[in-house]
């Protein structure tokens, strides 16, 4: 199968999972679309690994499966933490850190 | 050892600046008149060893330390001790040991610290000025220049809680800036000129080139120095300062303006002698200057009414007088004349100073009168002194001053001449109504004295005679109130009499009438079978003959007969029937100077009331001063005053500078409103611009 199909699915997810980012209003969908944006990009090192018949695509993904779940930990800690504070989970509720 | 002579004072001023408040007066004081003796006795050493030489090389040098090296031209701190140099450092230490110990009581009633500040600047400005004229080039000359209207300026507003006190000082300092902005330039075109400013390297230099008959470099040079000179000496027009420095402690202004700083620019004129006498041009300059500024002040000292302000006019007429002679090419006469001041005019003021010290602080002498026997002492030295200044024959101020007068006569100037005469007049004629209003005719104190008599601890001026008098004063007869118990009798006799210059002042008095009377004695003149000692001793500092070479006596006679001024080396023997008529002449108008003054303030005094009102125009105009006081206010001071505040002020620094600098916080603050639209707390617009930053980036490579 040539790499191009892969390619094109990574960005179709990646832009699902940028435009998740942008457009929605709630944080844990966004949360969400950023692992579906993370998963994007393992796809693509999976793919040029195959392709380069190398294990390190693998190997990072690995890391980046880590550390995303680290992240979603976090994440969602956070998240909670938010929610208590302003009975919300629209991130335009959260503006105050400015000027 | 010649370093010593300044650094001696000068070590009396860091005692007195920096523990001078926990010294009690008679320690501070009598420590900074000690050393200023001391000072004395090693200057006359050293001019004695000066005077062991022989006069080619006639010259102590010390170089202290190199203090510029640029290139190839190299400054040293040197001193150098000549022949005219000595006459000063006599002068100055001398006269000032014992206007140091006048003070000791003169300032009695001053508190402890203010007393040792008071002497700490007196033995400053005793230390700059023996800088000044042994400094052996123009920058260390310089040095002291400046120290010295720096001291002249500290001690014109020693009482600087009073306003017009400062405000003198001020001027003083101000109007001497202009001087010495001139003298700068001089010193800076002297470089330019020679590669040097060793007085000596100059002279020689000067000595190969012609003399200058149009305006050219040696012209601008010493008109530039000229101008310094017109400020530090008080000559047209800068000579404003003056009269109102009279603010100062008495002490001061007898020292330091009448006997030795205000001689400076003469004294630099001096020390320049050759490259003055290359640049006729300056030198005619001078003299018009010197001889318009005698007359000019003597016109005015006619009327005034404050007995040191006469004083202070006199000093500038006799400065003016200096001037003409410096002008005439006559350096020695111009010396001379410093010289024989110095004892004069300093005994004046020391004795106005005990008139006032007597009068509680009283200097109008509408209210003196009659005080002849109430202060006897006081009276004679101050009479003597008035006869040496008037010209009398016989005092140290007739030699001086008649052979300005001759050699100005004997260069062909008739004018100046007449100016010089008719300015001896006016010199005779306003010292004796100054001693006849203060000394004699009735008795008109009796106001003041009884005003003060109970207010005598207040009085700032009045020193306390009483309380230090010795009991064996011979000084002070009239003061033998109890010296133990001093508060208490003082009272009752403040209204009764009035006590002479306790003993410190009275030395100081006693010494200054000597040495009015002898001092002109060092110069008595050829045409009376003299030698003029002063002026062949002097000769060879201006001629620059003594510039420390090897000289073969031949070499030596050819230069002095080629330099000698005419009248000193040339027919003594018709110049002596001239010199003796001029002498004759200007005597008889000394005698009628006194004779006038005394006809018209003792024995008729409504004549000059009745002339005051008959021509109140021309008196209002003298008792103004010409008005050129309030002419420099108008066409000087108020233009600058306006510029300054319009202009630069309002103009320059609020609009541009301020405007620049609150215009860069306007800019910023400006920008800032747009800026931080950016920054809404949104994190998703954050994340927005990072993502559309990396696009961007990503595109920018895609594309390139």
């Amino acid at each position: 199968m040539p790499i191009g199909y892969y390619l094109v699915l990574s960005g179709l997810l990646f832009s699902i999972g940028a435009a998740g980012v942008f457009l929605r209003k709630n944080l844990i969908t966004l949360l969400l679309s950023v692992e579906i944006m993370l998963n994007a990009v393992n796809l693509t090192f999976v793919a040029f690994g195959r392709q380069l018949g190398t294990n390190d695509g693998q190997i990072i993904t690995f890391f980046v499966m880590t550390v995303a779940a680290a992240e979603a930990a976090v994440g969602l800690a956070l998240v909670i933490g938010l929610f208590r504070h302003r009975e919300s989970l629209n991130p335009e509720a959260f503006t105050t850190l400015k000027w | 050892m010649l370093a010593l002579i300044p650094l001696i004072p000068f070590g009396g001023f860091l005692v007195n600046a920096f523990l001078g408040k926990r010294l009690p007066k008679s320690v501070s004081g009598g420590l900074a008149t000690l050393l200023m003796v001391i000072s004395f006795i090693i200057a006359v050493t050293q001019v004695s060893a000066l005077m062991g030489m022989t006069p080619e090389n006639r010259q102590i040098n010390q170089t202290l330390f190199t203090w510029i090296t640029a290139g190839d031209f190299t400054l040293d701190v040197a001193f150098r001790l000549d022949a005219l140099s000595a006459v000063m450092i006599l002068v100055i230490t001398g006269i000032g040991s014992l206007i140091h110990l006048y003070s000791t009581s003169y300032m009695h009633e001053e508190t402890d610290a203010e007393f040792a500040r008071f002497f700490s600047y007196l033995n400053l400005f005793c230390f700059f000025m023996l800088m000044l004229v042994l400094g052996s080039n123009v920058l260390v000359m310089f040095v002291g220049w400046e120290g010295v209207g720096l001291c002249s300026y500290l001690l014109i507003g020693y009482y600087y809680e009073k306003k017009s006190a400062s405000d003198a000082a001020n001027k003083a300092f101000i109007v001497n800036r202009v001087g010495d902005f001139a003298f700068i330039l001089g010193a800076l075109l002297l470089v330019v000129t020679f590669h040097s400013l060793d007085f000596t390297t100059i002279a020689l230099a000067v000595k190969e080139m012609p003399k200058e008959v149009t305006f050219g470099t040696l012209s601008l040079i010493t008109l530039l120095m000229f101008i310094g000179a017109t400020g530090k000496s008080a000559q047209i027009p800068l000579y404003v300062w003056l009269p109102d420095a009279m603010e100062g402690p008495t002490p001061v202004s007898a020292l330091i303006h009448a006997a030795t700083m205000v001689t400076a620019g003469v004294y630099m004129i001096g020390r320049n002698a050759m490259l003055f006498e290359h640049a006729p041009i300056t030198l005619t300059i001078v003299a018009i200057i010197g001889a318009s500024t005698a007359l000019f002040a003597g016109t005015i000292g006619l009327v005034q009414n404050d007995i040191k302000r006469v004083l202070a006019y006199s000093t500038v007429s006799q400065l003016g007088y200096m001037f003409l002679a410096m002008g005439m090419g006559a350096f020695g006469a111009g010396i001379f004349h410093l010289y024989t001041h110095a004892f004069f005019k300093a005994c004046l003021f020391l004795g106005s100073g005990a008139v006032i010290h007597s009068l509680h602080g009283e200097q109008d002498i509408r209210k003196m009168g009659g005080l002849k026997k109430h202060i006897p002492v006081t009276y004679w030295t101050f009479l003597i002194a008035s006869v040496a200044i008037a010209g009398v024959p016989g005092l140290a101020g007739f030699f001086s001053k008649d052979e300005i007068l001759f050699e100005t006569f004997a260069h062909g100037h008739q004018i100046l001449w007449g100016m010089g005469i008719l300015t001896s007049l006016l010199t005779a004629t306003y010292m004796f109504r100054l001693v006849h209003l203060t000394f004699h005719g009735e008795e008109r104190f009796h106001e003041v004295v009884a005003a003060h008599g109970h207010a005598a601890h207040d009085a700032p001026a009045h020193a306390a005679p009483d309380s230090h008098a010795a009991p064996d004063s011979h000084a002070a007869p009239d003061s033998h109130a109890a010296p133990d118990s001093h508060a208490a009798p003082r009272h009752s006799t403040h209204s009764t009499h009035l006590h002479d210059a306790p003993w410190p002042m009275a030395t100081a008095l006693i010494v200054l009438a000597l040495g009015s009377i002898l001092a002109g004695y060092v110069g008595i003149p050829h045409a009376l079978g003299g030698h003029n000692a002063l002026g062949a001793w002097l000769e060879p500092a201006f001629n620059a003959t003594n510039c420390g070479q090897p000289m073969t006596t031949g070499d030596l006679a050819g230069i002095a007969i080629e330099n000698c001024a005419p009248g000193e080396g040339g027919e003594p023997a018709e110049n002596a029937g001239l010199e003796l008529t001029l002498m004759v002449v200007s005597s008889l108008v000394a005698l009628a100077g006194i004779g006038l003054a005394t006809f018209l303030w003792l024995k008729n005094k409504q004549i000059p009331e009745r002339m005051a009102q008959q021509y109140s125009g021309i008196h209002q105009l003298l008792l103004n001063k010409y008005y050129v006081d309030e002419v420099y206010d108008a066409t000087i001071v108020q233009p600058i005053k306006v510029v300054s505040t319009e202009g630069l002020w309002r103009g320059f620094d609020v609009k541009l500078v301020d405007g620049a600098v609150n215009g860069a916080g306007y800019f910023v603050s400006g920008v800032s409103v747009v800026l931080r639209l950016l920054q809404n707390g949104s994190v998703k617009t954050y994340a927005a611009s990072m993502f559309a930053g990396a696009v961007a980036v990503l595109a920018y490579y895609m594309w390139r």
